[in-house]
Protein backbone atom coordinates (compact mmCIF):
# COMPACT_ATOMS: atom_id res chain seq x y z
CA UNK A 1 0.00 0.00 0.00
CA UNK A 2 1.34 3.93 -1.18
CA UNK A 3 1.73 6.18 2.10
CA UNK A 4 1.68 9.43 2.00
CA UNK A 5 1.43 12.53 4.48
CA UNK A 6 -0.55 15.51 3.94
CA UNK A 7 -1.65 18.32 6.19
CA UNK A 8 -5.40 18.28 5.20
CA UNK A 9 -7.48 15.53 3.24
CA UNK A 10 -10.65 16.37 2.10
CA UNK A 11 -13.03 13.63 1.09
CA UNK A 12 -15.45 14.60 -1.73
CA UNK A 13 -14.73 17.33 -4.76
CA UNK A 14 -18.34 18.68 -5.05
CA UNK A 15 -18.71 22.87 -4.31
CA UNK A 16 -17.85 21.76 -0.37
CA UNK A 17 -14.98 19.96 -0.75
CA UNK A 18 -13.54 22.25 -3.65
CA UNK A 19 -14.04 25.47 -1.30
CA UNK A 20 -12.54 24.10 1.75
CA UNK A 21 -9.73 22.59 -0.24
CA UNK A 22 -9.03 26.26 -1.94
CA UNK A 23 -9.51 27.68 1.97
CA UNK A 24 -7.31 25.53 3.71
CA UNK A 25 -4.18 26.21 0.61
CA UNK A 26 -5.13 30.00 1.50
CA UNK A 27 -4.36 29.65 4.95
CA UNK A 28 -1.02 28.17 4.49
CA UNK A 29 -1.70 24.47 4.55
CA UNK A 30 1.29 23.01 2.62
CA UNK A 31 -0.41 19.84 1.05
CA UNK A 32 -3.83 19.49 0.87
CA UNK A 33 -4.84 16.35 -1.04
CA UNK A 34 -9.19 16.02 -2.32
CA UNK A 35 -10.20 12.71 -3.40
CA UNK A 36 -13.12 12.31 -5.53
CA UNK A 37 -14.82 9.14 -6.60
CA UNK A 38 -16.00 9.77 -9.61
CA UNK A 39 -14.62 10.75 -12.91
CA UNK A 40 -15.04 14.26 -12.75
CA UNK A 41 -14.81 16.94 -9.93
CA UNK A 42 -18.42 18.75 -8.80
CA UNK A 43 -20.06 16.68 -7.32
CA UNK A 44 -23.76 16.90 -8.40
CA UNK A 45 -23.89 20.27 -10.11
CA UNK A 46 -22.17 18.99 -13.67
CA UNK A 47 -25.63 17.09 -14.02
CA UNK A 48 -27.59 19.95 -12.72
CA UNK A 49 -27.26 21.83 -16.03
CA UNK A 50 -30.69 24.57 -15.05
CA UNK A 51 -29.43 27.89 -13.82
CA UNK A 52 -29.45 29.25 -10.30
CA UNK A 53 -26.34 28.77 -8.84
CA UNK A 54 -24.04 31.65 -7.75
CA UNK A 55 -26.64 34.90 -7.50
CA UNK A 56 -25.13 34.96 -3.74
CA UNK A 57 -21.45 34.68 -4.52
CA UNK A 58 -21.04 35.76 -7.95
CA UNK A 59 -24.24 37.92 -8.46
CA UNK A 60 -24.93 35.64 -11.43
CA UNK A 61 -27.21 33.34 -12.41
CA UNK A 62 -25.03 30.43 -13.67
CA UNK A 63 -25.87 26.88 -14.58
CA UNK A 64 -24.17 23.95 -12.16
CA UNK A 65 -21.63 23.06 -14.47
CA UNK A 66 -20.21 27.09 -14.88
CA UNK A 67 -20.19 27.06 -11.33
CA UNK A 68 -18.60 24.37 -10.71
CA UNK A 69 -15.62 24.95 -13.18
CA UNK A 70 -15.23 28.34 -11.21
CA UNK A 71 -15.05 26.14 -8.25
CA UNK A 72 -12.76 23.74 -9.67
CA UNK A 73 -10.15 26.63 -11.09
CA UNK A 74 -10.26 27.95 -7.87
CA UNK A 75 -9.03 24.79 -6.11
CA UNK A 76 -6.47 24.04 -8.91
CA UNK A 77 -5.06 27.61 -8.63
CA UNK A 78 -4.66 27.46 -5.06
CA UNK A 79 -2.21 24.08 -5.39
CA UNK A 80 -4.48 21.75 -3.64
CA UNK A 81 -4.08 18.25 -5.69
CA UNK A 82 -7.75 17.09 -6.94
CA UNK A 83 -7.36 13.08 -7.37
CA UNK A 84 -10.57 11.67 -9.57
CA UNK A 85 -11.64 8.16 -9.93
CA UNK A 86 -10.38 8.07 -5.82
CA UNK A 87 -13.12 6.50 -3.88
CA UNK A 88 -12.30 6.93 0.06
CA UNK A 89 -12.96 3.32 1.84
CA UNK A 90 -11.97 4.45 5.76
CA UNK A 91 -11.27 7.32 8.07
CA UNK A 92 -9.15 5.65 11.03
CA UNK A 93 -9.24 8.75 13.78
CA UNK A 94 -5.74 9.87 15.19
CA UNK A 95 -6.53 11.99 17.56
CA UNK A 96 -4.04 14.93 16.84
CA UNK A 97 -1.55 16.92 15.41
CA UNK A 98 0.75 14.35 16.95
CA UNK A 99 -1.22 11.28 15.97
CA UNK A 100 -2.61 12.33 12.27
CA UNK A 101 -6.13 10.96 11.32
CA UNK A 102 -5.45 8.19 8.53
CA UNK A 103 -7.61 7.84 5.49
CA UNK A 104 -7.15 4.96 3.10
CA UNK A 105 -8.45 5.47 -0.68
CA UNK A 106 -8.73 3.16 -3.82
CA UNK A 107 -7.86 4.18 -7.02
CA UNK A 108 -6.89 2.32 -10.61
CA UNK A 109 -3.30 2.70 -8.94
CA UNK A 110 -4.32 0.55 -6.01
CA UNK A 111 -4.95 1.18 -2.35
CA UNK A 112 -3.01 4.04 -0.64
CA UNK A 113 -3.45 5.90 2.80
CA UNK A 114 -2.80 9.20 3.37
CA UNK A 115 -2.04 10.66 6.80
CA UNK A 116 -3.16 13.89 7.63
CA UNK A 117 -3.92 15.87 11.07
CA UNK A 118 -7.28 17.34 9.72
CA UNK A 119 -9.68 15.50 7.26
CA UNK A 120 -12.35 17.39 5.85
CA UNK A 121 -15.19 15.22 5.26
CA UNK A 122 -17.38 16.52 2.38
CA UNK A 123 -19.35 13.37 0.62
CA UNK A 124 -22.43 15.42 -0.26
CA UNK A 125 -25.79 13.28 0.35
CA UNK A 126 -27.43 10.67 -1.57
CA UNK A 127 -31.10 10.27 -2.76
CA UNK A 128 -33.63 8.12 -0.66
CA UNK A 129 -34.39 4.98 -2.93
CA UNK A 130 -36.92 3.15 -4.54
CA UNK A 131 -36.77 -0.43 -2.07
CA UNK A 132 -37.02 2.24 1.19
CA UNK A 133 -40.65 3.04 0.61
CA UNK A 134 -41.93 -0.54 -0.24
CA UNK A 135 -44.71 0.46 -3.31
CA UNK A 136 -46.50 -3.24 -3.87
CA UNK A 137 -45.89 -4.47 -7.46
CA UNK A 138 -42.79 -5.90 -9.30
CA UNK A 139 -39.33 -4.81 -9.98
CA UNK A 140 -40.14 -3.15 -13.40
CA UNK A 141 -37.49 -0.71 -15.26
CA UNK A 142 -38.41 2.29 -15.81
CA UNK A 143 -38.77 2.96 -11.59
CA UNK A 144 -35.46 5.32 -10.50
CA UNK A 145 -34.85 8.40 -8.37
CA UNK A 146 -35.28 11.99 -9.94
CA UNK A 147 -31.36 12.29 -9.48
CA UNK A 148 -31.03 9.25 -11.59
CA UNK A 149 -33.17 10.04 -14.14
CA UNK A 150 -31.49 13.80 -14.11
CA UNK A 151 -27.80 11.95 -14.68
CA UNK A 152 -29.40 10.25 -17.57
CA UNK A 153 -31.13 13.08 -19.72
CA UNK A 154 -28.34 16.10 -19.15
CA UNK A 155 -24.75 13.28 -18.87
CA UNK A 156 -25.60 10.70 -20.73
CA UNK A 157 -27.92 12.10 -23.03
CA UNK A 158 -30.75 9.41 -22.69
CA UNK A 159 -34.06 10.32 -22.13
CA UNK A 160 -35.96 7.67 -19.42
CA UNK A 161 -39.18 7.45 -20.89
CA UNK A 162 -41.72 9.25 -22.93
CA UNK A 163 -44.61 9.53 -20.10
CA UNK A 164 -43.33 10.10 -16.42
CA UNK A 165 -44.65 10.32 -12.87
CA UNK A 166 -43.31 11.90 -10.44
CA UNK A 167 -43.73 11.04 -6.48
CA UNK A 168 -42.73 13.03 -3.77
CA UNK A 169 -41.86 16.99 -4.57
CA UNK A 170 -38.24 17.51 -3.72
CA UNK A 171 -36.13 20.14 -6.21
CA UNK A 172 -34.50 17.17 -7.49
CA UNK A 173 -38.26 15.71 -8.68
CA UNK A 174 -39.31 19.33 -9.85
CA UNK A 175 -36.09 20.28 -11.70
CA UNK A 176 -36.57 16.72 -13.84
CA UNK A 177 -40.15 17.19 -14.01
CA UNK A 178 -39.01 20.40 -16.25
CA UNK A 179 -36.62 18.91 -17.89
CA UNK A 180 -38.66 15.87 -19.15
CA UNK A 181 -41.50 18.41 -20.29
CA UNK A 182 -38.99 20.74 -22.11
CA UNK A 183 -37.42 17.47 -24.23
CA UNK A 184 -41.23 16.95 -25.19
CA UNK A 185 -42.11 14.21 -22.70
CA UNK A 186 -45.23 14.17 -20.81
CA UNK A 187 -45.54 14.47 -17.02
CA UNK A 188 -48.77 13.10 -15.59
CA UNK A 189 -47.88 14.99 -12.21
CA UNK A 190 -46.52 15.36 -9.29
CA UNK A 191 -48.08 13.82 -6.25
CA UNK A 192 -46.84 14.50 -2.90
CA UNK A 193 -48.48 12.72 0.48
CA UNK A 194 -48.00 15.53 2.84
CA UNK A 195 -50.25 18.77 2.18
CA UNK A 196 -46.85 20.91 1.13
CA UNK A 197 -44.28 20.22 -1.43
CA UNK A 198 -40.81 19.63 -0.34
CA UNK A 199 -39.30 21.61 -2.77
CA UNK A 200 -38.56 25.49 -3.00
CA UNK A 201 -41.27 27.41 -3.54
CA UNK A 202 -39.71 28.79 -6.52
CA UNK A 203 -38.86 25.13 -8.21
CA UNK A 204 -42.85 24.94 -7.57
CA UNK A 205 -43.27 27.93 -9.64
CA UNK A 206 -40.37 27.85 -12.06
CA UNK A 207 -40.87 24.08 -13.11
CA UNK A 208 -44.55 23.02 -12.48
CA UNK A 209 -46.87 26.07 -12.81
CA UNK A 210 -44.52 27.21 -15.46
CA UNK A 211 -45.56 24.16 -17.55
CA UNK A 212 -48.92 22.78 -16.71
CA UNK A 213 -47.42 20.19 -14.87
CA UNK A 214 -49.82 19.74 -11.66
CA UNK A 215 -49.33 18.79 -8.40
CA UNK A 216 -51.12 16.55 -6.21
CA UNK A 217 -50.75 17.30 -2.51
CA UNK A 218 -52.01 14.78 0.18
CA UNK A 219 -51.68 11.63 -2.57
CA UNK A 220 -48.98 8.59 -3.06
CA UNK A 221 -48.75 6.37 -5.79
CA UNK A 222 -50.02 3.07 -3.97
CA UNK A 223 -48.90 0.87 -7.02
CA UNK A 224 -47.01 -0.07 -9.67
CA UNK A 225 -48.12 -1.72 -12.50
CA UNK A 226 -46.36 -4.03 -15.53
CA UNK A 227 -43.79 -6.95 -16.27
CA UNK A 228 -40.85 -5.83 -17.66
CA UNK A 229 -40.97 -2.30 -18.39
CA UNK A 230 -43.45 -0.13 -15.54
CA UNK A 231 -46.70 0.29 -17.73
CA UNK A 232 -48.97 2.36 -15.02
CA UNK A 233 -49.16 3.51 -11.59
CA UNK A 234 -52.11 3.49 -9.17
CA UNK A 235 -52.44 6.74 -7.33
CA UNK A 236 -54.83 7.67 -4.66
CA UNK A 237 -55.41 10.12 -1.88
CA UNK A 238 -53.52 10.21 1.50
CA UNK A 239 -55.79 10.00 4.96
CA UNK A 240 -54.83 11.18 8.13
CA UNK A 241 -53.52 8.66 9.11
CA UNK A 242 -51.44 8.62 6.05
CA UNK A 243 -52.43 5.85 4.78
CA UNK A 244 -53.95 5.50 0.69
CA UNK A 245 -57.23 5.71 0.52
CA UNK A 246 -58.55 2.75 -1.56
CA UNK A 247 -61.91 4.29 -2.80
CA UNK A 248 -59.51 7.31 -4.67
CA UNK A 249 -57.84 5.18 -6.11
CA UNK A 250 -57.18 5.70 -9.93
CA UNK A 251 -54.98 4.05 -12.51
CA UNK A 252 -52.64 6.55 -14.80
CA UNK A 253 -50.92 4.90 -17.88
CA UNK A 254 -47.11 5.95 -18.17
CA UNK A 255 -43.37 4.25 -18.43
CA UNK A 256 -41.31 5.90 -15.97
CA UNK A 257 -41.66 6.58 -11.95
CA UNK A 258 -39.32 9.00 -10.39
CA UNK A 259 -38.55 8.99 -6.82
CA UNK A 260 -38.05 12.53 -5.13
CA UNK A 261 -38.44 11.58 -1.50
CA UNK A 262 -35.77 13.23 -0.06
CA UNK A 263 -32.24 13.28 0.50
CA UNK A 264 -29.74 11.85 3.04
CA UNK A 265 -26.24 13.03 4.06
CA UNK A 266 -23.58 10.47 2.96
CA UNK A 267 -22.16 9.67 6.51
CA UNK A 268 -21.03 5.63 6.17
CA UNK A 269 -17.50 6.72 6.16
CA UNK A 270 -18.20 8.84 8.83
CA UNK A 271 -20.31 6.78 11.13
CA UNK A 272 -17.69 3.82 10.96
CA UNK A 273 -15.35 6.04 12.28
CA UNK A 274 -16.98 6.97 15.35
CA UNK A 275 -17.54 10.55 14.08
CA UNK A 276 -20.99 11.37 16.33
CA UNK A 277 -23.68 11.97 13.44
CA UNK A 278 -27.27 13.82 14.58
CA UNK A 279 -30.17 11.64 14.17
CA UNK A 280 -32.16 15.02 13.12
CA UNK A 281 -29.90 15.73 10.39
CA UNK A 282 -28.12 12.84 9.34
CA UNK A 283 -24.79 14.92 9.44
CA UNK A 284 -22.01 14.83 11.74
CA UNK A 285 -22.68 17.22 14.72
CA UNK A 286 -20.64 20.30 14.13
CA UNK A 287 -19.55 23.39 15.87
CA UNK A 288 -19.40 26.85 13.72
CA UNK A 289 -16.64 26.06 11.42
CA UNK A 290 -17.31 22.11 10.60
CA UNK A 291 -15.63 20.92 13.56
CA UNK A 292 -16.84 17.58 14.78
CA UNK A 293 -16.81 16.35 18.01
CA UNK A 294 -13.55 13.94 16.92
CA UNK A 295 -10.47 16.15 16.93
CA UNK A 296 -8.91 17.03 13.24
CA UNK A 297 -12.20 15.72 11.78
CA UNK A 298 -14.33 18.46 10.04
CA UNK A 299 -17.18 18.42 7.95
CA UNK A 300 -19.53 20.85 5.51
CA UNK A 301 -21.47 20.69 2.69
CA UNK A 302 -24.22 18.36 2.51
CA UNK A 303 -22.64 15.62 4.20
CA UNK A 304 -23.85 17.96 6.96
CA UNK A 305 -27.42 18.68 6.47
CA UNK A 306 -29.35 19.23 2.85
CA UNK A 307 -28.53 22.51 1.87
CA UNK A 308 -30.68 24.50 -0.82
CA UNK A 309 -28.27 26.58 -1.92
CA UNK A 310 -24.93 26.09 -3.35
CA UNK A 311 -23.56 29.48 -2.16
CA UNK A 312 -24.41 28.96 1.51
CA UNK A 313 -22.35 25.33 0.36
CA UNK A 314 -19.17 27.04 -0.83
CA UNK A 315 -18.93 29.70 2.39
CA UNK A 316 -19.51 27.25 4.81
CA UNK A 317 -16.69 24.92 2.80
CA UNK A 318 -14.28 27.61 3.21
CA UNK A 319 -14.80 27.96 7.00
CA UNK A 320 -14.18 24.39 7.85
CA UNK A 321 -11.29 24.20 5.13
CA UNK A 322 -9.65 27.03 7.04
CA UNK A 323 -10.36 25.80 10.34
CA UNK A 324 -9.01 22.55 9.39
CA UNK A 325 -5.54 23.92 8.19
CA UNK A 326 -5.35 25.66 11.41
CA UNK A 327 -5.79 22.29 13.20
CA UNK A 328 -3.05 20.98 11.24
CA UNK A 329 -0.56 23.96 11.58
CA UNK A 330 -0.82 23.71 15.49
CA UNK A 331 -2.66 26.96 15.96
CA UNK A 332 -5.94 25.86 17.08
CA UNK A 333 -7.20 22.76 18.92
CA UNK A 334 -10.64 21.92 18.79
CA UNK A 335 -10.45 19.16 21.52
CA UNK A 336 -13.68 16.65 22.13
CA UNK A 337 -15.67 18.90 23.84
CA UNK A 338 -13.18 21.61 25.04
CA UNK A 339 -14.61 24.54 24.41
CA UNK A 340 -17.68 23.56 23.46
CA UNK A 341 -20.31 26.70 25.12
CA UNK A 342 -23.63 26.26 23.94
CA UNK A 343 -25.77 23.02 22.22
CA UNK A 344 -28.42 23.50 20.22
CA UNK A 345 -31.49 21.43 20.00
CA UNK A 346 -34.81 21.21 17.99
CA UNK A 347 -37.82 22.40 20.01
CA UNK A 348 -41.41 22.80 18.49
CA UNK A 349 -42.09 22.39 15.01
CA UNK A 350 -38.06 22.30 14.23
CA UNK A 351 -36.99 19.23 12.44
CA UNK A 352 -33.06 20.43 12.90
CA UNK A 353 -31.06 23.40 13.74
CA UNK A 354 -27.49 23.70 12.59
CA UNK A 355 -24.46 23.93 13.96
CA UNK A 356 -25.20 21.72 16.15
CA UNK A 357 -22.91 23.28 19.10
CA UNK A 358 -20.56 26.58 19.38
CA UNK A 359 -16.94 27.06 20.55
CA UNK A 360 -16.62 30.40 20.05
CA UNK A 361 -12.87 30.66 19.96
CA UNK A 362 -9.87 33.24 18.99
CA UNK A 363 -10.66 35.40 15.53
CA UNK A 364 -14.26 33.27 15.10
CA UNK A 365 -17.46 35.00 13.86
CA UNK A 366 -21.06 34.66 15.26
CA UNK A 367 -22.90 31.96 13.11
CA UNK A 368 -25.76 31.93 12.13
CA UNK A 369 -28.39 29.09 12.44
CA UNK A 370 -30.03 27.12 9.83
CA UNK A 371 -33.15 25.24 10.20
CA UNK A 372 -36.13 23.46 9.19
CA UNK A 373 -39.29 23.58 10.08
CA UNK A 374 -41.31 20.41 10.29
CA UNK A 375 -44.67 21.72 9.12
CA UNK A 376 -45.62 25.14 7.44
CA UNK A 377 -46.83 28.04 9.73
CA UNK A 378 -47.15 31.88 8.62
CA UNK A 379 -45.64 35.11 11.00
CA UNK A 380 -44.06 33.07 13.70
CA UNK A 381 -41.41 34.11 16.42
CA UNK A 382 -38.59 31.88 16.74
CA UNK A 383 -38.25 31.15 20.28
CA UNK A 384 -34.90 30.50 22.05
CA UNK A 385 -35.21 28.74 25.73
CA UNK A 386 -32.83 27.42 27.98
CA UNK A 387 -33.43 26.67 31.96
CA UNK A 388 -34.24 29.81 33.63
CA UNK A 389 -34.87 31.81 30.63
CA UNK A 390 -35.99 32.57 26.80
CA UNK A 391 -35.77 35.53 24.49
CA UNK A 392 -37.54 35.63 21.01
CA UNK A 393 -35.92 36.39 17.47
CA UNK A 394 -36.79 38.56 14.70
CA UNK A 395 -40.55 37.22 13.03
CA UNK A 396 -41.30 35.04 10.18
CA UNK A 397 -43.47 35.90 7.68
CA UNK A 398 -43.76 32.39 6.58
CA UNK A 399 -41.70 29.00 7.72
CA UNK A 400 -41.80 26.08 4.99
CA UNK A 401 -40.24 22.98 5.42
CA UNK A 402 -39.06 22.88 2.25
CA UNK A 403 -36.96 25.98 2.68
CA UNK A 404 -33.99 26.53 5.29
CA UNK A 405 -34.49 28.98 7.56
CA UNK A 406 -30.85 31.34 8.37
CA UNK A 407 -31.55 32.71 11.94
CA UNK A 408 -28.90 35.01 13.40
CA UNK A 409 -28.17 34.81 16.87
CA UNK A 410 -30.05 37.50 19.37
CA UNK A 411 -27.96 39.41 21.70
CA UNK A 412 -29.51 37.25 24.81
CA UNK A 413 -28.13 34.12 23.37
CA UNK A 414 -24.76 36.04 22.42
CA UNK A 415 -24.38 37.03 26.08
CA UNK A 416 -24.96 33.82 26.86
CA UNK A 417 -22.64 31.98 25.16
CA UNK A 418 -19.73 34.79 26.35
CA UNK A 419 -20.81 34.05 29.87
CA UNK A 420 -19.04 31.15 30.75
CA UNK A 421 -21.32 28.53 31.43
CA UNK A 422 -22.45 25.67 29.03
CA UNK A 423 -26.00 25.82 28.27
CA UNK A 424 -28.66 24.17 25.80
CA UNK A 425 -30.80 26.19 24.10
CA UNK A 426 -34.36 24.62 22.27
CA UNK A 427 -34.97 26.37 19.04
CA UNK A 428 -38.59 26.70 18.03
CA UNK A 429 -40.80 28.21 14.89
CA UNK A 430 -44.41 27.17 16.41
CA UNK A 431 -47.12 29.25 17.12
CA UNK A 432 -47.74 27.22 19.93
CA UNK A 433 -44.92 29.00 21.40
CA UNK A 434 -46.44 32.32 21.61
CA UNK B 1 -54.41 40.29 -8.01
CA UNK B 2 -51.63 37.45 -8.69
CA UNK B 3 -49.59 35.40 -6.15
CA UNK B 4 -46.21 35.38 -7.25
CA UNK B 5 -42.96 33.78 -6.14
CA UNK B 6 -39.74 35.37 -6.77
CA UNK B 7 -37.35 33.57 -9.26
CA UNK B 8 -34.66 36.18 -9.23
CA UNK B 9 -32.36 35.05 -6.00
CA UNK B 10 -32.64 32.46 -3.40
CA UNK B 11 -34.33 34.90 -1.11
CA UNK B 12 -37.89 33.27 -2.48
CA UNK B 13 -40.28 36.63 -1.81
CA UNK B 14 -44.10 35.91 -2.26
CA UNK B 15 -45.37 38.65 -4.35
CA UNK B 16 -48.85 39.90 -4.47
CA UNK B 17 -49.06 41.72 -7.78
CA UNK B 18 -52.35 43.65 -8.65
CA UNK B 19 -52.77 46.23 -11.03
CA UNK B 20 -49.24 45.68 -12.21
CA UNK B 21 -48.62 48.58 -14.69
CA UNK B 22 -45.93 50.12 -14.23
CA UNK B 23 -45.23 48.02 -11.14
CA UNK B 24 -48.14 49.84 -8.78
CA UNK B 25 -49.19 47.58 -6.00
CA UNK B 26 -46.43 45.11 -5.65
CA UNK B 27 -46.33 43.80 -2.40
CA UNK B 28 -43.82 41.40 -0.79
CA UNK B 29 -40.76 42.72 -2.44
CA UNK B 30 -37.36 43.14 -0.13
CA UNK B 31 -35.59 44.67 -3.73
CA UNK B 32 -36.05 46.43 -6.91
CA UNK B 33 -35.52 42.91 -8.06
CA UNK B 34 -38.38 41.83 -7.24
CA UNK B 35 -40.58 44.75 -8.44
CA UNK B 36 -39.38 44.19 -11.99
CA UNK B 37 -39.92 40.75 -11.66
CA UNK B 38 -43.50 41.05 -11.04
CA UNK B 39 -44.11 43.63 -13.66
CA UNK B 40 -42.57 41.52 -15.97
CA UNK B 41 -44.47 38.12 -14.93
CA UNK B 42 -47.67 40.51 -15.31
CA UNK B 43 -46.61 41.47 -19.06
CA UNK B 44 -44.69 38.89 -20.55
CA UNK B 45 -42.60 36.47 -18.64
CA UNK B 46 -39.45 35.01 -19.29
CA UNK B 47 -36.79 32.58 -18.57
CA UNK B 48 -33.48 31.63 -18.92
CA UNK B 49 -33.77 28.27 -21.31
CA UNK B 50 -31.46 25.56 -20.43
CA UNK B 51 -31.13 22.22 -21.81
CA UNK B 52 -28.28 20.17 -23.49
CA UNK B 53 -26.80 19.82 -27.04
CA UNK B 54 -25.73 16.39 -28.86
CA UNK B 55 -21.84 16.87 -29.64
CA UNK B 56 -20.45 14.34 -32.64
CA UNK B 57 -16.55 12.90 -31.93
CA UNK B 58 -16.66 14.29 -27.91
CA UNK B 59 -15.95 12.43 -25.01
CA UNK B 60 -19.29 13.12 -23.66
CA UNK B 61 -22.37 12.68 -25.36
CA UNK B 62 -24.15 15.81 -24.93
CA UNK B 63 -23.31 19.76 -23.60
CA UNK B 64 -24.85 21.79 -21.31
CA UNK B 65 -26.12 24.72 -22.60
CA UNK B 66 -28.20 28.05 -21.23
CA UNK B 67 -28.99 30.70 -23.45
CA UNK B 68 -27.27 34.28 -22.51
CA UNK B 69 -30.20 36.17 -21.62
CA UNK B 70 -33.87 35.58 -20.50
CA UNK B 71 -36.09 34.81 -23.67
CA UNK B 72 -39.91 34.57 -23.65
CA UNK B 73 -41.24 32.06 -21.18
CA UNK B 74 -43.93 30.93 -24.17
CA UNK B 75 -40.68 29.84 -26.58
CA UNK B 76 -38.50 26.91 -24.35
CA UNK B 77 -40.48 24.01 -25.82
CA UNK B 78 -39.96 25.60 -29.04
CA UNK B 79 -36.37 26.59 -28.17
CA UNK B 80 -35.71 22.89 -27.13
CA UNK B 81 -37.19 21.32 -30.24
CA UNK B 82 -34.89 23.57 -32.40
CA UNK B 83 -31.89 22.26 -29.84
CA UNK B 84 -33.02 18.84 -30.08
CA UNK B 85 -31.96 19.04 -34.78
CA UNK B 86 -28.65 20.77 -33.38
CA UNK B 87 -25.31 18.70 -33.32
CA UNK B 88 -22.31 20.21 -32.92
CA UNK B 89 -18.80 19.19 -33.08
CA UNK B 90 -16.14 18.24 -30.43
CA UNK B 91 -14.18 19.99 -28.89
CA UNK B 92 -16.69 22.72 -27.32
CA UNK B 93 -15.62 25.55 -24.73
CA UNK B 94 -17.07 26.79 -21.60
CA UNK B 95 -18.95 29.98 -23.08
CA UNK B 96 -18.86 29.14 -27.26
CA UNK B 97 -21.58 29.69 -28.79
CA UNK B 98 -23.53 27.17 -30.21
CA UNK B 99 -26.47 28.92 -31.99
CA UNK B 100 -26.58 33.01 -32.31
CA UNK B 101 -30.17 34.12 -31.79
CA UNK B 102 -31.95 31.48 -31.17
CA UNK B 103 -35.64 32.25 -32.56
CA UNK B 104 -34.91 35.39 -33.26
CA UNK B 105 -34.68 36.64 -29.67
CA UNK B 106 -31.05 38.35 -29.62
CA UNK B 107 -30.00 35.64 -27.49
CA UNK B 108 -27.73 33.36 -28.00
CA UNK B 109 -27.16 29.71 -26.52
CA UNK B 110 -23.96 28.65 -25.34
CA UNK B 111 -21.95 26.08 -24.07
CA UNK B 112 -21.77 25.95 -19.71
CA UNK B 113 -19.31 23.04 -19.74
CA UNK B 114 -16.36 22.28 -21.99
CA UNK B 115 -16.37 18.73 -23.53
CA UNK B 116 -13.22 17.60 -25.09
CA UNK B 117 -12.60 15.85 -28.24
CA UNK B 118 -12.90 11.78 -27.63
CA UNK B 119 -9.76 10.22 -27.66
CA UNK B 120 -8.84 7.99 -31.04
CA UNK B 121 -8.35 4.49 -30.75
CA UNK B 122 -10.63 3.80 -27.50
C1 LIG C 1 -31.41 18.56 -8.02
C2 LIG C 1 -30.74 19.65 -7.26
C3 LIG C 1 -30.88 20.93 -7.71
C4 LIG C 1 -30.22 21.97 -7.07
N1 LIG C 1 -30.40 23.21 -7.57
C5 LIG C 1 -29.75 24.26 -7.01
C6 LIG C 1 -29.87 25.57 -7.55
O1 LIG C 1 -30.61 25.80 -8.52
N2 LIG C 1 -29.16 26.57 -6.97
C7 LIG C 1 -28.33 26.33 -5.91
O2 LIG C 1 -27.68 27.26 -5.43
N3 LIG C 1 -28.22 25.10 -5.37
C8 LIG C 1 -28.91 24.06 -5.89
N4 LIG C 1 -28.78 22.81 -5.33
C9 LIG C 1 -28.01 22.64 -4.08
C10 LIG C 1 -26.49 22.49 -4.25
O3 LIG C 1 -26.19 22.14 -5.56
C11 LIG C 1 -25.97 21.44 -3.33
O4 LIG C 1 -26.33 21.80 -2.05
C12 LIG C 1 -24.44 21.28 -3.42
O5 LIG C 1 -24.08 20.78 -4.69
C13 LIG C 1 -23.89 20.36 -2.36
O6 LIG C 1 -22.50 20.27 -2.48
P1 LIG C 1 -21.63 19.18 -1.73
O7 LIG C 1 -20.24 19.43 -2.17
O8 LIG C 1 -21.94 19.20 -0.29
O9 LIG C 1 -22.14 17.77 -2.25
P2 LIG C 1 -22.06 17.08 -3.69
O10 LIG C 1 -22.23 18.06 -4.77
O11 LIG C 1 -23.01 15.95 -3.64
O12 LIG C 1 -20.57 16.49 -3.78
C14 LIG C 1 -20.12 15.41 -2.99
C15 LIG C 1 -18.99 14.71 -3.72
O13 LIG C 1 -18.37 13.77 -2.85
C16 LIG C 1 -18.03 12.62 -3.58
N5 LIG C 1 -17.88 11.49 -2.65
C17 LIG C 1 -18.82 10.96 -1.82
N6 LIG C 1 -18.31 9.94 -1.11
C18 LIG C 1 -17.01 9.82 -1.49
C19 LIG C 1 -15.96 8.93 -1.10
N7 LIG C 1 -16.13 7.97 -0.18
N8 LIG C 1 -14.75 9.08 -1.70
C20 LIG C 1 -14.54 10.05 -2.64
N9 LIG C 1 -15.50 10.90 -3.04
C21 LIG C 1 -16.73 10.80 -2.47
C22 LIG C 1 -19.18 12.47 -4.55
O14 LIG C 1 -18.83 11.68 -5.65
C23 LIG C 1 -19.45 13.93 -4.93
O15 LIG C 1 -18.70 14.32 -6.06
C24 LIG C 1 -29.43 21.73 -5.93
C25 LIG C 1 -29.30 20.43 -5.46
C26 LIG C 1 -29.95 19.38 -6.10
C27 LIG C 1 -29.80 18.00 -5.55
Amino acid sequence: MRRSRADVVVIGAGPAGLAAASAAREVGARRVVVLERDERAGGILPQCVHTGFGLRRYGRDLAGPEYAGLELARALKSGAEVRLDCCALRLEPGGGVRRPNAVVAVSPAGLEEIRAPSVVLAMGCRERPAGSLGIPGSRVAGVMTAGTAQRLINIAGIMPGRKAVVLGSGDVGLIVARRLALEGATVAGVFEAVAWAGGLPRNVSQCLCDFGIPLFLGHTVAEVHGRARLEGVTVCEVGRDMRPVRSTAREIACDTLLLSVGLIPENELSREAGVPISPATGGPLVDECGASLTPGVYACGNAVYVHDFVDDVTTEGEIAGAAAARFALGESGDRRRDGCKMFFREGRNVRFVSPAFVRLGRGRAWPSLALRSRRPAANVTPVFRWEGGQCSGPDLEFVNPGETIRLNLPVEVRGLIESDTRRDVTVEVSLESQ
Amino acid sequence: MADLVCVICPGGCRLSAGDAIGGRGVAGARCPRGMEFARSEMGAPSRVFTGTVRVSGGALPVVPVRTNKPIGRGLLSECSRVLAGLTVSAPVGTGQVLLPDVLGTGADVIATCSVEAARRGC
